[in-house]
């Protein structure tokens, strides 16, 4: 028999998701099968999980320089965007009206600020720079007296920009208002402060840090008021009803310790190879572009559009190299609408649909990179040759 | 998903390229939306007939929009005009065994792009065109203007 020939697969799209870590996985078996309690239930199996779920707890507290009652584990980053947004509206509504967020939010936080413009509140939403930093100056004019919670994530997910946080904090504690931030993509890649910076209100998922799905925390600063969006038999001190998912959290809790400790090592090497396929595509593709910060930026992303192309067609055309990155190009799309955030940095609808994000993590290796800028240049050289458009005709 | 007979036309496309005096060019779609097809036919006679004896296509699109154009060309290469025009979007769904619902809108385009090719041989060489695709050619540039309208808009929104 034809043996059959095993197609090379890179995963180069560790911003969408990631693949939970051995580490992760051996750590979260025993409590599926020996210590499956519910930490709600006092006897003994029930603080066996208990024991496990404040142990996890602290790890988190640790990470991020608060206390542990701060912390209240989710399903997903989306219900702890959801549940900051309309649990914050819901609880200061008698003080103010108004919301505030990002032109760049993800879908789960616009979304949300959306169905509370549709429930009585005002939202407006903050304009960002060419590189999809928010514009201070603007911000700050933004907040009035009505404005109750001020919502922009901590980096940006398709650009991968990261945002002036420190100075956002600032500006909403001057004008006494709550600030909440996403930080799904930054989270166990750079450390994050309570103590120095002023976020009220924080989301971070596992999934994104080689942890399981379905796991996910919101941080809610002591004094903040936050009505829950599940009621129920109380758990999480009665913010968050649901029985507590204790294999899930103490797997996210082993993630996020194994990235704080290999995080300095990381950081240098993912910032290298990111810098060294930005490099050499700006280098070697004409007519290739970066969108996001070229500084500022995560570690791990990459975001590149190229003229004449489409980006599904490129991504397809990666993929059968074995390639696996992402895009952001209308055709891609479930609603085929362009991406917001690329509108939202001015970048021409038209001229960027060859745009396409590459993302890195732990399991990337050099010779992987490698492989990548030696199949990309003749990716897009294909695509180039089936488009009716080149240089001539492009800004017509 | 895409099935494998689109991955194959998307990977190996027919007919690819441009013809040099071409008899006649359709183009269409738009770049805000990320797909523009451009067709190109080449017109035999036999007798009476007019015979379409050699297809180019160049795309800028997706991969359904690659397959389509490219599947378009295979089907009509050799085909009277009359038979051409009576392709529809179904026939090409169904060569490329399916395509998701969202990409159906690629089929249309690529029997629009053969379309305007046609009507673009008729009108040069001054024969008839049946109504049928004066009307096509009519709904093509006006869909065509909506959508640059709707860009300007979104423009002058961007500028406020």
């Amino acid at each position: 028999m034809k043996k059959q020939k095993t197609k090379k697969r890179i995963y180069m799209d560790y911003a969408a998701t990631t693949p939970v870590d051995p580490r992760v996985v051996k750590t979260m078996i025993p409590y599926f099968t020996e210590k499956f309690g519910n930490p709600a239930s006092i006897h003994s199996a029930g603080t066996e999980a208990y024991k496990a779920l404040e142990k996890a707890r602290g790890i988190f507290a640790d990470y991020l320089s608060c206390d542990r009652n701060e912390i209240f584990f989710t399903s997903s980053a989306t219900e702890s965007n959801n549940w900051a947004l309309k649990g914050v509206a819901s609880a200061y509504k008698n003080k103010g009206k108004k919301i505030i967020v990002s032109s760049v939010e993800h879908d789960c936080v616009l979304n949300s600020a959306k169905w509370l413009s549709q429930n009585g509140f005002e939202v407006e939403h903050a304009p960002v720079d060419e590189f999809g930093a928010v514009d201070l100056e603007k911000l700050e004019k933004m907040i009035t007296k009505d404005t109750i919670l001020v919502s922009i994530m901590h980096s940006n997910n398709e650009v991968g920009t990261l945002q002036p946080v420190e100075e956002i904090g600032k500006i909403c504690k001057s004008k006494g208002v709550l600030f909440h931030t996403d930080a799904a993509q930054s989270f166990g890649k750079m450390p994050i402060n309570m103590k120095k910076t002023n976020i009220d209100l924080l989301t971070a998922s596992s999934h994104k840090i080689y942890g399981p799905k379905g796991v996910a925390l919101l941080y809610v600063r002591r004094g903040v008021l936050i009505d829950p969006l599940l009621h129920g038999g109380g758990h999480e001190r009665g913010k968050r009803s649901s029985t507590v998912n204790v294999a899930g959290i103490v797997g996210f809790a082993k993630a996020l310790e194994i990235c704080v400790n290999e995080m300095y090592d990381e950081k240098l090497r993912l910032t290298k190879l990111r810098d060294k396929i930005i490099k050499y595509i700006l280098k070697n593709i004409s007519n290739s572009h970066l969108n996001g910060h070229p500084k500022d930026r995560l570690i791990n992303n990459v975001n590149m559009r190229f003229d004449f192309i489409e980006g599904e067609a490129l991504m397809m055309e990666l993929d059968s190299k074995g390639i696996e990155v992402s895009t952001v190009s209308a055709c891609a799309s479930s609603t085929l609408q362009f991406s917001h955030v690329l509108l939202a940095c001015g970048i021409e609808e038209k001229y960027a649909q060859g745009t396409i994000r590459i993302s890195l993590g732990r399991f990337t290796k050099e010779k992987d990179v490698n492989y990548l800028l030696e199949v990309l240049p003749e990716a897009v050289k294909k695509m180039r040759k089936i488009s009716p458009l080149n240089i001539e005709n492009w800004r017509m | 998903m895409y099935t494998e007979k689109v991955l194959e036309y998307f990977h190996k496309p027919k007919n690819l390229g441009k013809i040099k005096n071409a008899d006649g060019v359709g183009k269409v779609g738009n770049l805000a939306c990320g797909d523009m097809m451009y067709l190109y036919i080449k017109i035999k006679k036999d007798g009476e007939k007019d015979i379409i004896s050699d297809i180019k296509f160049q795309t800028f699109g997706c991969v359904a929009a690659i397959a389509t154009s490219s599947a378009i060309t295979e089907m009509v290469k050799g085909k009277t005009i009359e038979e051409a025009l009576e392709i529809s979007k179904s026939d090409i769904i169904e060569s490329l065994e399916g395509l998701p619902p969202i990409k159906i809108h690629c089929s249309v385009l690529a029997t629009e792009a053969l379309a305007e090719a046609i009507y673009d041989y008729l009108l040069d060489n001054k024969k008839p065109i049946p109504k049928s695709l004066e009307e096509k050619h009519n709904t093509i540039v006006k869909s065509n203007e909506m959508l640059a309208e709707r860009y300007e808009e979104w423009i002058e929104n961007q500028e406020e």
